[in-house]
């Protein structure tokens, strides 16, 4: 690694960066669940606040980019699950084609 | 930076129920219905979890605030362990430790967090977009006056400006400078002039003549 600084990536306090955005966007339905399911998992001992951020902060800061927060979280709190044993990838991969072929909308598949 | 020309998000956040379903979007049904299933969750439990964020807003600690204001006992506590204080006001702050901290005519406190985006989220509700950007994490802690200007609050040089960096464990609220000829004003009223952005210290309260604006 040639650009190490001494610091993670997501460590980004006193980096360069431009000027804010203040654009406010409403938390849709999905975001609100994914947020729900981090709060639970975590009071069921499933998870917590350290696990989520280390699966985030693995993800590197490609994904900070690309991805928005609850698509980052959703990502973190399935990859807790999984590690937690609630559920099996086969079993994730098996629902989540089931869902697909519900409908073409959030609304629809949910 | 390789990617500081780029939004936080590479794509619009918003994605509404009629757009098309997202892999993500997906992975959300599928845990939820997953845990469901599996008896580790209850789709009333989300429900109730989802009601219970809803209700939060900056008004619940717009009413901290405007009773440290009227209360010195209070505003004592709320210093001291400003957890404790909340919950006596019978506000479910959960296990995180809260400090306030108090601006005065010397001191300007603004708070951020630059690892993620802890926030007294149990307090003033889910943290705005801005809060969780790049560009107000990164630039906050180096260029803090800067950044207060980029919200339209320009510190004067003689008041010090102290930035609080939370963590998992640790969250802030900014105890803002009660506005001035607001003596006679009942507590209701005083935490009506208590913005969002004043208890993150990127704001000030409302005046007196913006109270029903």
């Amino acid at each position: 690694m040639t650009d190490f600084f001494g610091k993670r990536w997501h460590d980004m306090g006193g980096d360069p960066a431009g000027t804010i955005d203040h654009d406010q966007h409403d938390f849709a339905l999905w975001e609100k669940r994914v947020d729900a399911l981090m709060v639970l998992s975590s009071s069921k001992g499933l998870m917590n606040t350290d696990s989520l951020r280390r699966v985030l902060e693995d993800m590197g800061p490609e994904a900070y980019e690309k991805m928005t927060y609850y698509e980052r979280w959703i990502a973190s709190v399935t990859q807790n699950m999984i590690e937690a044993g609630a559920f099996s990838p086969e079993e994730l991969a098996t629902k989540m084609e089931e869902i697909t072929s519900r409908g073409d909308t959030y609304g629809a598949a949910t | 930076m390789p990617h500081d020309h780029l939004s936080p998000s590479g794509h619009p956040y918003r994605a509404d129920d009629d757009t098309p379903l997202t892999y993500w979007q997906t992975m959300e049904i599928a845990v939820r219905e997953l845990l469901i299933e599996k008896g580790h969750l209850s789709a009333v439990e989300i429900q109730h979890q989802i009601d219970a964020m809803d209700a939060r807003s900056p008004a619940n600690g717009a009413k901290v605030v405007a009773k440290s204001w009227v209360d010195p006992e209070f505003k004592a506590a709320l210093l001291k362990d400003a957890g404790s204080a909340c919950r006596s006001l019978g506000f479910d702050i959960g296990p995180m430790h809260l400090i306030a901290v108090e601006n005065t005519d010397d001191i300007h406190n603004v708070i951020v967090c630059t690892l993620c985006s802890c926030y007294p989220r149990n307090l003033l509700g889910l943290p705005p977009d801005w809060y969780k950007s790049r560009e107000y994490r990164s630039r906050t802690v180096k260029e803090p006056r800067k950044v207060l200007g980029e919200f339209g609050l320009e510190v004067a040089p003689n008041i010090e400006v102290r930035v609080h960096d939370s963590t998992a464990d640790m969250r802030y609220i900014v105890l803002p400078n009660r506005p001035p000829d607001t003596e006679s004003l009942p507590e209701e009223e005083l935490a009506k002039l208590v913005t969002r952005d004043s208890m993150i210290g990127v704001g000030l309260p409302k005046h007196l003549s913006e109270l029903n604006a």
